[in-house]
């Protein structure tokens, strides 16, 4: 590996962690789409700070953009205040009116300087390395490395110093505004943290793909764990792991790296939403099928219940006439409740043994009176009961 | 009941939503010591006026005070229960960190929980009856058992003043039972006791005080003296009946 290689994966993994941080609690609180709109929104702020400055990574461009990212958010919020309009049609007019003005200040004034709409959309992290921090004749590394990593480094300090009131005001922001834990504070604080994050991972990439940096790792870890603490480890891990393999993935055939960054991010939430051990697609399903199942046998095990004296009703062949139920499921009814030994056949009739009738008066003990204590001890036999 | 001495004294409260009242010229003097239920119809105004108190909502004329100082000053008397469905139950964290989050106000900023938080918080599980189920994802709790976390959440604020906003909303039976035994040894306590409520049946049988409420305040006082069908009717805009008067 060169050394301009190694830069480029620093910065890479540096500008994962800084996104997916304040990402975990915008997708918390449901704020994916305002994301999407401060991505765009900031591009005047950029612009200008750059026509100030002429340096994509100067102090007063994230100021500039960080405001205008904040300002995005005021203006979203005014406009659904009015009342006359939600929430989404707020930021559908809000980013695209500031967004426009970005590009309308590029076309007209920045043709001959070199801020590319390209670049400032979709980034261009293998140029990263030449932009160097030269202090004294002493090159001290990629500028873009020093801004990501003050900005992570701010971040997690905020981050560790308001970790449980930014938990209490995502959570429950009314009982944070009586508690006096100010939710509006913390609010635009964590929006201003987004919007200079979303400058910060400019160079690495662009404007619009870096929500996917924020969301996908926070939504991949949301499916994975119920500890806030853990998913932030957790987003913050995807988002370095999908940086690195995505630059290689770049690296190898030769395609552009925020491209391939977003791809791998994509693919890692497919694999866990359809594998992921509780939330996941497959093991939804799954549980649905047993639950059907369960169901099905509670049913068959009250029917026995209900016609003890009438021999003719339990009859093995009576029973998918009785209950109306498909060849298929009948057979899958009665071998889990043979397995479990809740039932004997004696030449063809079927009865409940003594497991069997508990079982039959227990659960419909719990339908009926809702009790949770004597359920307990069923809930890790069957899906049924839970939740 | 020292009924001399007011807990809440509310003057000329008027709250607006895009310059439509929603409580208008509210005075209300709730005593220190009742359990008081806030009954009216939907759109009343009962939530708003609760989140005024609490300076969640902020009214456009008239003062609240609470023991004679603005709440502001005076938070650390006052407990919260927000309705259930104001928060995501799908949020990952646990019935423990729930209720913990109740010790956040004493705490105040940037300081964290420690030990004794979560004692104080273990205890106030034990009271609802929800110890064994502190490591339990809140997503996996039934309405009644979130119901009783977030009754945890503000025991544990050890509070002179609790407002409830519906506790008994989306609970089974037994929990009602056992929310209104605990608020009943609030009361005996000399805490003051404000719950919003929606059931008239049992207004007689759970609270001593009530206030009518509709945009305007209808009535106010003891349950015995003012829970009669002139007040109801006045409240709710229709010939009420209650035939579970005495």
């Amino acid at each position: 590996m060169s050394n301009a290689q190694i830069e480029i994966q620093l910065i890479a993994i540096l500008v994962a962690i800084a996104c997916a941080l304040p990402g975990t609690f915008l997708v918390l609180r449901k704020m994916a789409l305002i994301t999407d709109a401060i991505s765009h929104s900031i591009l005047p702020g950029i612009v200008v700070g750059f026509f100030i400055t002429q340096d994509l990574s100067s102090p007063l461009l994230i100021f500039l953009a960080a405001l205008t990212g904040v300002l995005t958010v005021v203006l979203v919020e005014f406009i659904q205040k009015t009342g006359l309009v939600k929430e989404d049609t707020a930021i559908g007019l809000v980013f695209p009116a500031l967004f426009s003005i970005g590009v309308i200040m590029i076309a007209k004034n920045a043709n001959d300087v070199h801020l590319d709409i390209d670049a400032v959309l979709l980034g261009e992290l293998a140029f990263a390395p030449f932009d160097r921090f030269i202090y004294n004749d002493l090159d001290l590394g990629p500028k873009s490395l020093w801004v990501i990593g003050i900005i992570l480094l701010v971040t997690i300090t905020l981050l560790i110093t308001f970790f449980k009131e930014l938990k209490l005001s995502t959570f429950d922001a009314g009982l944070a505004a009586a508690l006096g834990l100010s939710p509006v504070v913390l609010h635009y604080g964590l929006m201003t943290v987004a919007s200079i994050t979303t400058v910060g991972a400019f160079d690495a990439v662009g404007a619009i793909l870096v929500i996917a940096l924020m969301i996908a790792p926070a939504a991949t870890a949301y499916l994975l764990t119920n500890d806030l603490k853990k998913m932030l480890l957790l987003a913050a891990t995807f988002g370095v792991v999908c940086a690195l393999s995505g630059y290689w993935i770049a690296h190898w055939l030769d395609i552009s790296i925020s491209g391939a960054m977003t791809t791998t991010l994509g693919i890692l939430f497919l694999l866990v939403y359809l594998f992921a051990k509780n939330k996941g697609l497959f093991s939804v399903l799954y549980r649905q099928k047993r639950q059907r199942l369960e169901v099905s046998l509670l049913t068959f095990l009250l029917h026995l219940q209900n016609h003890k004296d009438d021999a003719t009703e339990r009859h093995v062949k009576h029973l998918n006439e009785h209950i109306n139920w498909q060849k298929v499921q009948s057979k899958s009814v009665l071998r889990l409740a043979l397995q479990n030994n809740m039932i004997q056949i004696n030449n063809d009739i079927i009865s409940l043994t003594e497991k069997g009738e508990h079982f039959a008066e227990e659960a419909i003990n719990y339908i009926m009176t809702n009790k949770n204590a004597e359920i307990e001890n069923m809930k890790n036999r069957f899906f049924l009961f839970r939740g | 009941m020292k009924e001399n001495n007011i807990a809440i004294k509310i003057d000329d409260l008027t709250v607006a939503y895009n310059y439509k009242p929603v409580l208008w010229d509210i005075d209300l003097a709730i005593p220190e010591g009742v359990l008081m239920a806030i009954v009216g119809p939907n759109g009343a105004g009962k939530s708003t006026l609760i989140k005024s108190i609490l300076d969640i909502i902020k009214p456009i004329a008239g003062s609240v005070k609470i023991y004679g100082k603005p709440y502001r000053k005076q938070r650390h008397l006052v407990a919260y229960v927000p309705q259930k469905g104001s928060v995501d139950w799908d949020f990952p964290t646990t019935a423990l960190d729930v209720v913990m989050m109740g010790t956040y106000g004493s705490l105040g900023w940037i300081k964290r929980p420690g030990l004794k938080e979560k004692k104080a918080a273990l205890e106030a599980l034990e009271k609802v009856g929800m110890l064994g189920f502190q490591t339990r994802q809140i997503s996996q709790l039934s309405g009644g058992q979130q119901q009783r976390i977030f009754l945890a959440r503000a025991l544990v604020q050890n509070a002179s003043i609790y407002f409830m906003d519906e506790p008994f909303q989306g609970v089974d039976a037994t929990t009602e039972k056992a929310i209104i035994n605990i608020l009943k040894e609030l009361r005996k306590a000399g805490k003051t006791v404000v719950v919003v409520h929606h059931d008239l049946q049992t207004v007689p049988e759970y609270f001593d005080w009530v206030t009518f409420l509709n945009v305007k305040k209808i009535a106010t006082g003891p349950v015995k003296d003012i829970f009669n069908d002139n007040n109801l009717t006045k409240t709710y805009g229709i010939n009420y009946k209650v035939s579970i008067q005495q």
